[in-house]
């Protein structure tokens, strides 16, 4: 009996704690007043890429992207992106991050430079010196599902200096007005700028970590594997990109790390497959599309 | 010792009531996103939702959520990735965007990083955002997968996503 009186109560406040608790993370009509307390207590800054919503992260990838294109020409090939951006689409549906807020679209670039950026939030751009790399659809694959993966493990977004969000996190997460008075959208747009730049850099100077750059190719090979391409394609490809870097050069042999160590990594988490036969319908619609980059 | 059993029971399983059947509400984080019929993307299309939608999740299962139609008749299936915890506001005037919006459980839509900060910081850089806008025009439909996977050969069965 003494066991059960302790019981007893535990289970109603159990009860008690699941209904608040609900209450609080569903944010049903009841849930107002503990959200009234909760906003007391709350931080109104943004502290790290957690807080940028979709939303914001689409407005982020946009500008990078625009800033992307400041550098590089786009490849107007109506053909060629369509089929890209099947592709892509393709791939993007099998990622751990399907949707995004204003979705995947992918665009190549007029450069014979090896090279692919991932803004943040889906827009995927890939150098023409890069499709070049690949020999089949399969290969094609590898490239934009590690791209995917960057857009998946939100990448971009991490490359934004901590310092920054003293300026950017008050600015996003301060509970907003409807329009901006002109001295705070200047600040605004003053934290926006910096934080593009932060972005923009890392893409296309520095390069990610050597951990993102696995992280983003051990999601290549589960899309691939997902999709029912050759997941073994991405090795095919870094070992056909090696022999075309050069090191030292620009794009990607800056910014991204060693062909050979990506493999051996990669290669830890393939499946002991044989290569499948290429199939040739697969193959005839590739060269069709990108058979003459 | 039968009755404060009974009691007992009766207690955890209001506990377990209210942990578990209780469907939750779920927010819209994408522009735009479709139910369907099965939980993947190529199941047919039952209708749309857009940003900021609130749903009644029933269920989750392999990334996808099963949900109550808006109509209140029937169910079908979202992608979780399209969905948020947080009740998505459009409004800044509205009551919850005063009492919860920087709690952590509301998110205000259109807040920090916005079309008016974009157009701001486009002007100000003299940015060109022509194929920015014509690369979002690039959509592809369910149909042009289905096509394209089964003309490669590839999967399309839901044991082999897409």
């Amino acid at each position: 009996m003494k066991a059960l009186r302790l019981i007893l109560p535990a289970a109603a406040a159990l009860a008690v704690l699941t209904a608040l608790s609900s209450c609080a993370s569903f944010g049903s009509a009841d849930a107002l007043s503990v959200l009234n307390i909760a906003a007391k207590t709350a931080d109104v800054v943004a502290k790290s890429f957690q807080d940028i919503t979709p939303e914001q992260e689409y407005y982020i990838g946009r500008a990078v992207g625009a800033n992307i294109l400041r550098q590089y020409s786009p490849y107007s090939e109506a053909k060629a992106n369509a089929y890209l951006n099947l592709l892509g689409q393709t791939l993007a549906m099998a990622s751990e991050r399907p949707e995004t807020f204003g979705g995947y679209h992918f665009l190549i670039l007029d450069s014979g430079e090896i090279n692919a950026f991932a803004a943040p939030g889906g827009l995927i751009f890939v150098s023409r010196g890069l499709l070049a790399c690949a020999d089949s659809e399969d290969t094609v694959a590898a490239i934009l599902a590690h791209e995917i993966g960057h857009v998946a493990k939100r990448h971009g977004l991490k490359a934004i200096k901590a310092s920054r969000y003293k300026d950017a996190g008050l600015a996003i997460g301060k509970a907003a007005v409807e329009e901006y008075g002109s001295e705070q959208l200047v600040q605004v747009t003053g934290a926006f700028s910096g934080t593009i730049d932060d972005i923009t850099s890392t893409l296309v100077n520095s390069g990610y970590s050597r951990e993102a750059e696995k992280e983003a190719d051990l999601a290549a090979v589960d899309i691939l594997k997902r999709t029912g391409y050759d997941p073994n394609a991405l090795v095919r490809m870094l070992e056909r990109m090696k022999t075309r870097l050069k090191p030292g050069g620009p794009g990607f042999a800056k910014t991204h790390p060693d062909p050979a160590v990506r493999i051996a990594e990669i290669r830890k988490s393939l499946p002991v497959s044989p290569v499948p036969p290429v199939q040739p319908q697969r193959q005839a619609r590739y060269l069709a599309a990108l058979g003459k980059l | 010792m039968s009755s404060p059993r009974i009691v007992l029971i009766g207690a955890l399983l209001l506990a377990s009531a209210l942990a578990f059947g209780q469907a939750k509400q779920m927010s819209v984080q994408v522009k735009e996103t479709q139910i369907r019929a099965t939980p993947s993307f190529l199941g047919r299309i039952l209708g749309v939702l857009s940003y900021g939608d609130r749903v009644t999740v029933l269920a989750e299962q392999s990334g996808w959520a099963r949900i109550s139609l808006p109509s209140g008749k029937g169910e079908g299936w979202v992608n979780l990735s399209a969905l948020s915890p947080k009740r998505i506001v459009l409004k800044s005037g509205s009551q919850e965007v005063a009492s919860g919006a920087s709690s952590g459980e509301v998110a205000l839509a259109g807040k920090g990083f916005n079309r008016e900060v974009e157009a701001e910081y486009r002007d100000e850089k003299q940015l060109d955002y022509t194929w920015i806008d014509r690369m979002e025009g690039f959509r592809v439909s369910p149909e042009q997968v289905l096509a394209f996977l089964q003309q490669g050969g590839l999967p399309t069965s839901p044991g082999g996503a897409p």
